[in-house]
């Protein structure tokens, strides 16, 4: 299994994204946003968490417009996987290959904490190693992760099994307590937590550490 | 020329540093704010003859997510 993480200027976790793909037994290639073409035979693109570009004019925006960004739209297009943490899920959204937006958190302040998450019933590789329900601990770390759909897509969403993480405790005022959603196509998951900062016993934890395992075994298989 | 876009957060799109203000405003003993939208001003210094169609292209494109916000374009 191929993997690039696509590095911009102000990322901070591209790092410790490498390592959890790594680990999970990817091959990881980093990229860097200039590029114009990903590594042939990528089968996963991730986009890590950090501030890109300074977070200037909205976060994510100024990622989704560079050259890399292109190449990652043709990929998901032709039914490559794309996983998104923090930033990278803002990148996403921005790109439009997932739906919806993340606002500033409703109590305006930057959380930095573990918290419980739900993982919802929604079928996806990512979610192969976790069971519907089940509680996990995973960190979050933004100032803009109040995710918003308008009711129509929300129910979509929904109707569709499309959601797959909520917040137990809901942090930031997103809706429908939201902190992950996937593609139609179900290969593109964005999330606001940092499943690859709970990787591992020395990170305090290993409940994010199951995302990349599950997600490896199912590409192995498919 | 310039045009100034004015980028706002949508209606029924809760805007929490809106509300922040708002807040502060009745802190400060303002009476009667029932409502703070807060959005932001961007201005473009445009070669001569570039349309307005071109400037609603840069809209759609980067500088406002229509996913949440709307934007209106001043030509001045």
């Amino acid at each position: 299994m191929k993997a690039a993480v696509i590095v911009f200027p102000g990322s901070n976790c591209d790092r410790d994204l490498q390592v959890a793909l790594e680990r999970a037994g990817a091959d990881v290639e980093m990229v860097w946003h200039k590029d114009t073409e990903l590594p042939s035979g990528v089968d996963l693109v991730a986009v890590p968490g950090g501030f890109s570009f300074g977070d200037y004019l909205r976060c994510g925006a100024i990622a989704a417009n560079s050259p890399i960004c292109r190449s990652l739209v043709a990929h998901v297009e032709r039914g490559g996987y794309a996983l998104g943490i923090c930033n990278g899920f803002q990148v996403l959204t921005e790109t439009g290959l997932l739906p919806g937006a993340l606002r500033r958190n409703a109590n305006l302040k930057y959380i930095c904490k573990p918290v419980a998450l739900r993982v919802e019933a929604c079928e996806t590789d990512y979610l192969t190693d976790y069971t519907a329900g089940q509680e996990v601990t995973v960190p979050i770390a933004h100032h803009d992760g109040n995710y918003y759909v308008d009711d129509a897509k929300l129910a979509q969403l929904q109707g569709e099994g499309r959601i797959a993480f909520t917040y137990v405790d809901n942090p930031n005022g997103s809706v429908a307590d939201i902190a992950g959603v996937v593609s139609k196509n179900r290969r593109v998951l964005g999330m606001m937590p940092h499943p690859e900062r709970m990787a591992e016993p020395s990170h305090g934890g290993t409940d994010g550490k199951a995302m990349f395992d599950g997600l490896m075994s199912a590409m192995a298989l498919a | 020329m310039k045009a100034r876009v004015h980028v706002m957060l949508k209606n029924g799109v809760l805007d929490p540093q809106g509300e922040a203000v708002r807040h502060a405003l009745g802190a400060l003993g303002f009476d009667g704010v029932e409502g703070v939208r807060q959005g932001k001003v961007i201005e473009l210094d445009l070669a001569a003859g570039t349309t307005e169609a071109t400037v609603t292209e840069m809209c759609e494109k980067l500088l406002a997510n229509t996913v949440i916000e709307s934007y209106t374009i001043e030509l001045v």
